[in-house]
């Protein structure tokens, strides 16, 4: 869902991007928090990988396709504020290097795609695992329902942009609905490739998966206290 | 638990599988992928939109559209554009993760339950003393 050059006004593009510098000034201090020697490396696997299955369009009815966007992968991969970095990373290269969404339009897309569907996937993840059992088994369906909500909430963040600032005018309840039904549709692949992405690691080294952290510490206390039973 | 940490794989195996996937899709895979175009721009075309679509700034790089300029074959093309777009993106973003990292060694909550037992194990030290 790259935007071109030209579908924002420029007050709305600029704001935009005023909103994606503030979100990304705050993703490095929250970043800090998430990161450490030993998760670091996933960040920029994360990375990578998200830029790479981007360029993987797949079809989703009659000629039309959608690819993944990654943001509530990244985030129940790394932590929310590492993956407003991550994506605002693979949107800026895109930008720059592909021509693959505009430079104008590069604080939209950050938003759009990056803190949107990190701060929906991550959210609704969270309360997700508030309900559900605090098992491993959890963390991969609770992530593919966090990824097929974040793709329509990162399409029909766009309309609502488009409504404030579209550069030509459209009815807004078709584009709402059009924009809302295909990117559900792609919502659908993306929690596919999600919870294929997070099950694979959770599946060898579940401490290297984010939103793993709160099973595996409470897992961690319910050893502490058979160990302190047996002595 | 000892035996999670013996037989557990090293993060720089997960890491280098991780990166080898990734090239993998961007390099081969691409080839392969869709071209219809994306749910925006198709909804874009419906509703009239893509007259307001100006040219990319970029629209003349050597990579613009994923496409390597001179490069004729149309699988190296995009190959060479995926694997390129994916190295590139590895080191910023690592290298971004690598400068932001804290460097003690154990996460936050660990490291606070670290603090915690060390104060307690110095309570419970001037108690007996």
């Amino acid at each position: 869902m790259h935007v071109p050059d030209g579908f924002l006004d420029a007050p709305t593009s600029v704001a935009t991007g005023v909103v994606a510098a503030a979100g990304i000034g705050l993703a490095l201090r929250g970043a800090r928090r998430e990161l450490d020697e030993r998760t670091a490396p996933m960040a920029g696997l994360a990375a990578t990988f998200v830029f790479a299955a981007q360029m993987l369009n797949f079809p989703v009815g009659a000629g039309t396709s959608g690819h993944l966007i990654g943001g509530a992968l990244v985030a129940v991969l790394v932590g929310p504020a590492t993956a407003v970095l991550c994506m605002a990373v693979v949107f800026l290269v895109q930008a720059l290097l592909f021509a693959d969404g505009g430079v104008t339009a590069l604080g939209t897309n950050i938003l759009v795609m990056g803190l949107v569907t990190v701060l929906v996937g991550w959210g609704v993840f969270r309360l997700l695992q508030l309900v559900l059992p605090r098992k491993l088994g959890s963390v991969a369906p609770a992530a593919a329902v966090a990824a097929v909500l974040s793709v329509p909430a990162s399409a029909l963040s766009f309309v609502a942009l488009y409504a404030v600032g579209g550069a030509v005018s459209i009815p807004l309840g078709e584009f709402a609905l059009a924009m809302g039904g295909v990117h559900v549709l792609i919502g659908l692949g993306e929690a596919a490739i999600t919870a294929l992405v997070v099950g694979s690691v959770l599946a060898v080294r579940p401490d290297l998966v984010y939103g793993a952290r709160r099973v595996l510490d409470r897992r961690k206390l319910e050893i502490r206290d058979v160990e302190e039973v047996r002595s | 638990m000892t035996e999670q940490t013996d037989r557990r794989l090293p993060t720089r195996v997960v890491v280098l599988v991780g990166i080898a996937v990734a090239l993998l899709l961007a390099g081969v895979v691409s080839f392969y992928a869709s071209g219809s175009p994306d749910g925006l721009e198709r909804v874009a075309e419906e509703h009239g939109l893509t007259a307001a679509q100006k040219e990319h700034a970029a629209a003349d790089g050597p990579m613009a559209d994923y496409q390597t300029r001179g490069v004729d074959d149309e699988r190296i093309s995009v190959g060479l554009a995926g694997i390129v777009g994916s190295l590139l993106v590895l080191v910023v973003a690592g290298g971004l993760a690598y400068v932001v990292r804290r460097r003690d060694g154990g996460a936050s909550e660990s490291a606070e339950s670290a603090e915690q037992a060390e104060q307690s194990k110095a309570l419970t030290a001037s108690d007996e003393s």
